[in-house]
């Protein structure tokens, strides 16, 4: 079965730049990722942020690394756990700050906070809390460019616990047999929740059950940015040139717990400090700093352009004013002059 | 009260063809498909098969498969798929099968259709068009014959519609179609094979409002869809014992349409409301409710309620009759609205204590 679907697997046509600019750019937007985050769990200690809050350390490579094989064009429909994704995709730190302080000048004016991140100029489709909701929608907008004849790819992020919803399947098997121009990134992180991946899943080879829909699928190591980024470009390409929706199981983890509620008693230390070795953020660090394309001194010129780009998404976030309330009801149907022009 | 309100269901135009609610709902289709590149049809046996209830015969082959698409069994996913490719600047028509099959797509139109113009802060509107049949009375039993557009009717972020006349299946998809958010259309089974003259005149349905299908002065029939043959046959017999009943069908579901009610309401003083879903937490209920808040003082006689037996609906067509609202029901309730007790019979229907409900 593994032959089967690598003989399947579209060439390398553009390989990833690996120039070491490109590498440094990738290094930072994961770095930006982890700063910010890293802000959120002070902030939500400090009552700053409230609600849901699922946090994306460790994955970083997932989202940077594929969001750099999209255009500007394409589209992405992400999770809950999205601010990596959000910000990997270009949406400002302050819009993304500023909607979990419930503030009017937050990505989705205050509406729907951590777990619901939009930017429609981005084709930025958030933001879906109903695991694995995401995806016929995604199959949606990949059918509209089909049917007008747009060379876009829509890019669904969903977890492994999204495997065992009904949405993906019917997602998987609608997208296949009309061959819609989407690439599925599924982001194993091995738990679905707080169960693991053997107790929820009756075959746990992702992208081996995926390939039995027809589509071209494979795994990829998702804590290596690098290893990501190509397999997202050959998926991309061969997405945008016809070839039907592609799957890609990223193989990752999460460092932290589900949710900030989650006591994380279902996991061992040791399995977490062993993953923690695969760092994806401090792994190419490492790369760059053997390979003397990252000197201590940038480095550190580095952290303290992010860690200042997110005092100054804090600072605006905070200083914005707050939706007012006789606002309440909008938003909840269109405007009625758009319904009768 | 506009024109519009008042337009009268029947054939009393000087022109136009007969026609049925069927045909009536395909040419509207057709006109949609034809008029906008950006409309396609979509759902489970919508092309090859012509439609389940036979909607869409012939606009596969006029439209072809990528406009009249054929899709799984997966209610989820192409319902779904048509959030998505209206977000995307389609115009999706999307056809389930029955009501009762679109709750395999609940999460899809409550979570996302409904919910993502506001929790995007107004960035994305979901300008799709759901349309499914709702309602009994063809011996389809329980899994076939429910009337949850009540449900539908209680979620924000969506418009609810409910066409009972060939006029308004010919001319609610245009503006329903033009509506940037989305627009669910429940056709009651029962309703298809009724044939008509339809107005020649007949102009796009104002969604927005109720119709006044019948003017009364004693007691207002409050009703929708299928229910809406059912109160006017129920008005010409409370006519022939001279009780003067006012038809109004609610047309829209959610929103509401109050001042057309309440007007009703405010001119004959008594209320009847007709609804197909069950008793307990329905459609009806809110009414009843929102005529007690606003119109008390306008009420001679309590709010009466004529709704579906709480049981799921059986298959035996002596049960299943007796389950749904019938017209000797409402007359019924009318006379006892009116104070008409001895005619309205000790041992009424709709007196019957609620069984299997909360009391």
């Amino acid at each position: 079965m593994t032959s089967a679907r690598t003989s399947r697997m579209p060439r390398p046509a553009a390989r990833p730049n690996r120039q070491t600019a490109h590498r440094l750019a990738l290094l930072e937007s994961m770095l930006r990722v982890r700063r910010f985050e890293e802000r959120c769990v002070e902030l939500y200690s400090a009552a700053r942020i409230r609600g849901f809050m699922h946090l994306y350390i460790g994955e970083e490579a997932v989202a940077v690394g594929v969001n750099e094989a999209l255009t500007d064009d394409d589209a992405v429909v992400s999770t809950y756990r999205e601010h990596g994704h959000a910000l990997a995709r270009g949406v400002p730190a302050e819009a993304i700050m500023a909607e979990m302080f419930g503030k009017v000048t937050g990505c989705s004016r205050g509406r729907g906070g951590s777990m619901h991140l939009f930017d429609a100029g981005r084709r930025f489709y958030g933001g879906n809390a109903i695991v694995g909701g995401g995806l016929p929608l995604a199959a949606g907008l990949a059918l509209a460019d089909r049917m007008t004849g747009l060379a876009r790819v829509t890019c669904c992020f969903f977890g492994d616990g999204a495997f065992a919803e009904g949405e993906f399947h019917e997602t998987a098997n609608l997208a296949a047999l009309w061959g819609l121009p989407l690439l599925l990134v599924c982001e194993n992180n091995l738990y679905a929740m707080g169960t693991a991946l053997a107790r929820h899943q009756a075959q746990t080879d992702l992208a081996l059950r995926a390939a039995g829909y027809g589509m071209v699928s494979w795994p990829v190591d998702g804590m290596d940015v690098l290893a990501v980024e190509d397999a997202a470009r050959r998926a991309a390409e061969a997405v945008r040139a016809g070839a039907g929706p592609h799957f890609l199981e990223m193989r990752t983890y999460r460092f932290r717990a589900h949710s900030m509620y989650d006591p994380d008693r279902y996991r061992d230390r040791a399995e977490i400090e062993h993953w923690k070795e695969r760092d994806p953020v401090e792994g190419l660090a490492r790369r760059m700093r053997d390979a003397k394309e990252l000197s201590d001194k940038a480095r550190t010129a580095l952290e303290d352009r992010l860690a200042a780009e997110v005092d100054r998404a804090v600072a605006a976030a905070d200083q914005a004013p707050e939706e007012p309330v006789e606002d309440l009801l909008t938003y909840v149907t269109s405007p009625v002059e758009a319904i009768r022009p | 009260m506009t024109a519009t309100h008042t337009r009268a269901a029947g054939p009393t135009a000087s022109s136009g063809r007969t026609t049925t609610y069927r045909e009536a709902m395909r040419e509207a289709l057709r006109e949609a498909l034809r008029t906008d590149q950006r409309v396609f049809l979509m759902g489970e046996d919508v092309g090859r098969y012509g439609g389940c209830f036979g909607v869409s015969l012939g606009l596969l082959e006029e439209f072809g498969p990528e406009r009249v698409r054929d899709a799984p069994l997966s209610e989820s996913a192409f319902v779904g798929a048509g959030i998505g490719a209206a977000l995307a600047g389609m115009r999706p028509i999307v056809e389930i099968m029955t009501v009762n099959f679109s709750l395999l797509a609940l999460d899809q139109i409550l979570n996302n259709a409904a919910t993502l113009l506001h929790m995007s802060g107004g960035q994305l509107p979901v300008p799709i068009v759901i349309r499914m049949t709702t309602g009994a009375g063809r011996q389809l039993a329980a899994q076939h014959s429910h009337s949850l557009e009540g449900w539908y009717a209680h979620i924000p972020g969506l418009r609810v519609l409910a066409p009972a006349t060939l006029t308004d299946a010919r001319h609610m998809l245009a503006p329903a179609l033009a509506d940037p958010d989305p627009v669910l259309i429940f056709e009651h089974g029962s309703l298809y094979n009724v044939s008509g003259v339809l107005p020649a005149d007949a102009g796009p349905v104002d969604i927005g409002h109720a119709a006044v299908r019948r003017t009364g002065t004693d007691v207002s029939l409050i009703t929708y869809g299928g229910c809406l043959p059912k109160a006017l046959a129920a008005a010409d017999d409370l006519a022939s014992g001279g009780i003067s009943a006012e038809v109004v069908d609610l047309r829209s579901l959610r929103p509401l349409d109050d001042a057309t009610i309440g007007d009703s309401v405010a001119r004959t003083h008594r209320a009847v409301v007709v609804d197909e879903g069950w008793r307990t937490g329905s459609l009806a209920a809110e009414i009843s409710a929102r005529l007690t808040e606003q119109h008390f003082y306008d009420l001679d006689a309590p709010v009466e309620r004529v709704c579906s037996a709480e049981v799921p609906v059986p298959y035996a067509r002596r049960l299943e009759q007796a389950a749904l609202p019938q017209p000797d029901g409402i007359v019924a309730a009318a006379r006892r609205s009116v104070g008409d007790l001895v005619a309205a019979g000790a041992d009424a229907v709709e007196r019957r204590p609620i069984t299997g409900g909360p009391g």
